[in-house]
């Protein structure tokens, strides 16, 4: 060791370091701001600070001799991450999200990838502790490059949204995953069999695409916060790679919030981890034992428009349906016409209502509804017995009830919201069809039940416009 | 057992600090995240993503370090993944909490 020749690059060094400690402290400090509604728009500007922080301090690392490909790649980042911070609809949140899983997990991918090429190229000899976060990082990215894509597809309806099965699907997944693991096993054994390296990899990429085909629409929200735990491992184990404390901090920060996320969605689902990742719901629904027996009853416009305006307590049951229709200003006007007219008007929130964790909320908070309103399941479930009406928007697993009763049926032991406890019910609904679950809703066949079929915002508009004139 | 030469240990004792490092954070994490209300979970996801872009720190030593030609490419396609994440992420965010911001008289 010379002292006196690594002199100014142990100062740079040591000025990256302290950028990246700041960045954590940051970081940490951003995601206790989301604790409260209030102050978590000024905690994320703090993390947002951390991560400028964090690129500034990368930038004057020596490692770093050339700049113009890493101007390019800010500015294209930029303006394609520009327009989708600013332009994409809050319905559009949950396939942003995914396909925002896909970016980073890329990232972490191509990263890992040129790092074991390297090593390779110029023989540099790769320890087993190494190998094996490299092994982690491109695992977790591979398969939530892939997996992301096909939650994207899904949610963008570009892929069908029902489970995609076949006979022998759960056979062949655990194959590939097992031979994965072996391979990855393998790696670690022997750093230097670069086939296997590049086989593993490829073979994670398909892992995302089997993973994620058979889960159905409505397990979306636990695939989605799953991904988004992926992708923060990745980020960690290219930290444990590099050795790099930041990335192991903001990594396992992301990877714990997505992991608590999907645990909390599996629970409101009554659904263990293992049941949406292997597919309950994947199998064709020829259960359910006893058909769902009565009819629909239909109702008028001008019927509910008098219901409504004569309520005193309304409940609005938002549901994935709101989201396609747009019609979240919609149902904040018939909300304020209800509370012209002297009436209460609450909102209940089921945990997986829509297709991410937190989307209807996120959508009414759009419309300018006080979040105050928008009460958790929980929160509000002993009020449905004294609701007048409870206006239900295009959600339907959330409220059936055979998820209390009906031992046959996929949602069995779900909790819903009590929606079948008010005095009347209408469902807004486009058509007569099943659930996103394919599930029949014994509620559209209670007496207290009026249907309401179609277009939720523009029958909203028509309700509204009908109440102003009663 | 073997006994370890200095260097050795230095590593070995290296990788357990990163380990203790992954823990205490995961930690964190668990402690602050089980905290935010589920109004918020949404910005919470787009949040974390955000965050989980500071894997530009390590694209961008790929992309700039001038190792060989598939370093920098990856590298660059790297830094613009993660640059996506980073302006798109944060901008997103901060644009939901502003709606969550709003004070009650709104109406």
């Amino acid at each position: 060791m010379e002292p006196m020749v690594h002199a100014p690059s142990l100062f740079r060094e040591g000025l990256t370091l302290v950028t990246y400690l700041a960045a954590s402290v940051l970081f940490i400090l951003g995601l206790k701001g989301l604790t409260k509604a209030d102050d978590a728009r000024r905690g994320m500007q703090y993390a947002a600070f951390g991560m400028l922080l964090a690129i500034v301090g990368t930038l004057i690392k020596e490692e770093i001799v050339q700049y113009h490909w890493i101007v390019l790649g800010l500015a294209i980042g930029t303006i394609i991450g520009w327009p989708l911070g600013t332009r994409v609809p809050m319905t559009a949140m949950p396939q942003r999200i995914a396909i925002s899983h896909m970016f980073g997990a890329l990232a972490a991918t191509l990263v890992g990838v040129a790092e074991y090429y390297s090593h390779m190229r110029d023989s540099e000899p790769i320890a087993r502790s190494m190998m094996a976060a490299l092994g982690f990082e491109v695992l977790f990215g591979s398969l939530t490059v892939t997996g992301s894509l096909m939650a994207f597809g899904k949610l963008q309806e570009i892929l069908p949204g029902r489970p995609i099965t076949y006979p022998g699907q759960n056979a062949v997944n655990i194959a590939v995953f097992a031979l994965t693991v072996g391979l990855f096993g393998y790696l670690i054994y022997d750093p230097s069999a670069q086939p296997v390296f590049y086989a593993m990899t490829a073979l994670a990429f398909v892992i995302g695409v089997t993973l994620v085909l058979p889960i159905g629409g409505g397990d979306m929200p636990v695939v989605v916060s799953l991904l988004n735990s992926y992708a923060g491992l990745a980020a960690s184990a290219m930290g444990f790679a590099l050795d790099n404390p930041l990335l192991i901090i903001a990594g396992a920060l992301d990877g714990a919030s997505g992991f608590i996320l999907s645990v909390i969605m599996s629970k409101a689902m009554n659904r263990s981890f293992g049941s949406v990742i292997f597919g309950a719901f994947g199998a064709p629904v020829e259960s359910s034992g006893d058909a769902v027996t009565g009819e629909m009853k239909e109702i008028s416009v001008e019927d509910a428009a008098m219901q409504l305006a004569y309520a005193g307590r309304v409940i609005v049951v938002p549901g994935y349906g709101l989201a396609v229709a747009q019609a979240q200003q919609a149902v904040r006007d018939l909300a304020h016409e209800v509370e012209r007219r002297g009436g209460e008007v609450k909102y209940a929130i089921h945990p997986v209502a829509g297709r991410m964790p937190g989307h209807m909320n996120v959508l009414l908070a759009e419309a300018n509804i006080p979040y105050e309103k928008l009460l958790d399941m929980e929160e509000i479930n002993d009020e449905f017995k004294d609701t007048d009406v409870a206006v239900v928007i295009g959600a339907n697993d959330v409220v059936n009830p055979a998820a209390r009763t009906d031992k046959g049926s996929p949602i069995y032991g779900m909790p819903i919201l009590n929606v079948d406890h008010a005095k009347t019910v209408i469902v807004m609904k486009r058509g007569k069809g099943k659930g996103f679950a394919g599930i029949e809703n014994e509620l559209f066949f209670n007496d207290k039940t009026r249907m309401l079929y179609g277009d939720a915002k523009g029958t909203l508009a028509k309700l509204v416009a009908e109440m102003k004139t009663l | 057992m073997e006994t370890m030469l200095a260097p050795e240990l230095l590593s070995f004792t290296n990788q357990f600090l990163k380990l203790f490092i992954f823990v205490l954070a995961g930690f964190i994490g668990f402690l602050l995240i089980t905290k935010v209300p589920p109004l918020l979970h949404t910005p919470l996801m787009s949040a974390t993503n955000a965050i989980s872009a500071i894997s530009i720190v390590g694209a961008l030593v790929a992309a700039g370090s001038n190792r060989n030609t598939l370093t920098t490419v990856f590298g660059v396609v790297a830094v613009v993944c993660a640059m996506i994440n980073v302006v798109g992420g944060f901008v997103i965010t901060d644009r939901m909490l502003g709606m969550f911001g709003r004070k009650k008289e709104t109406k």
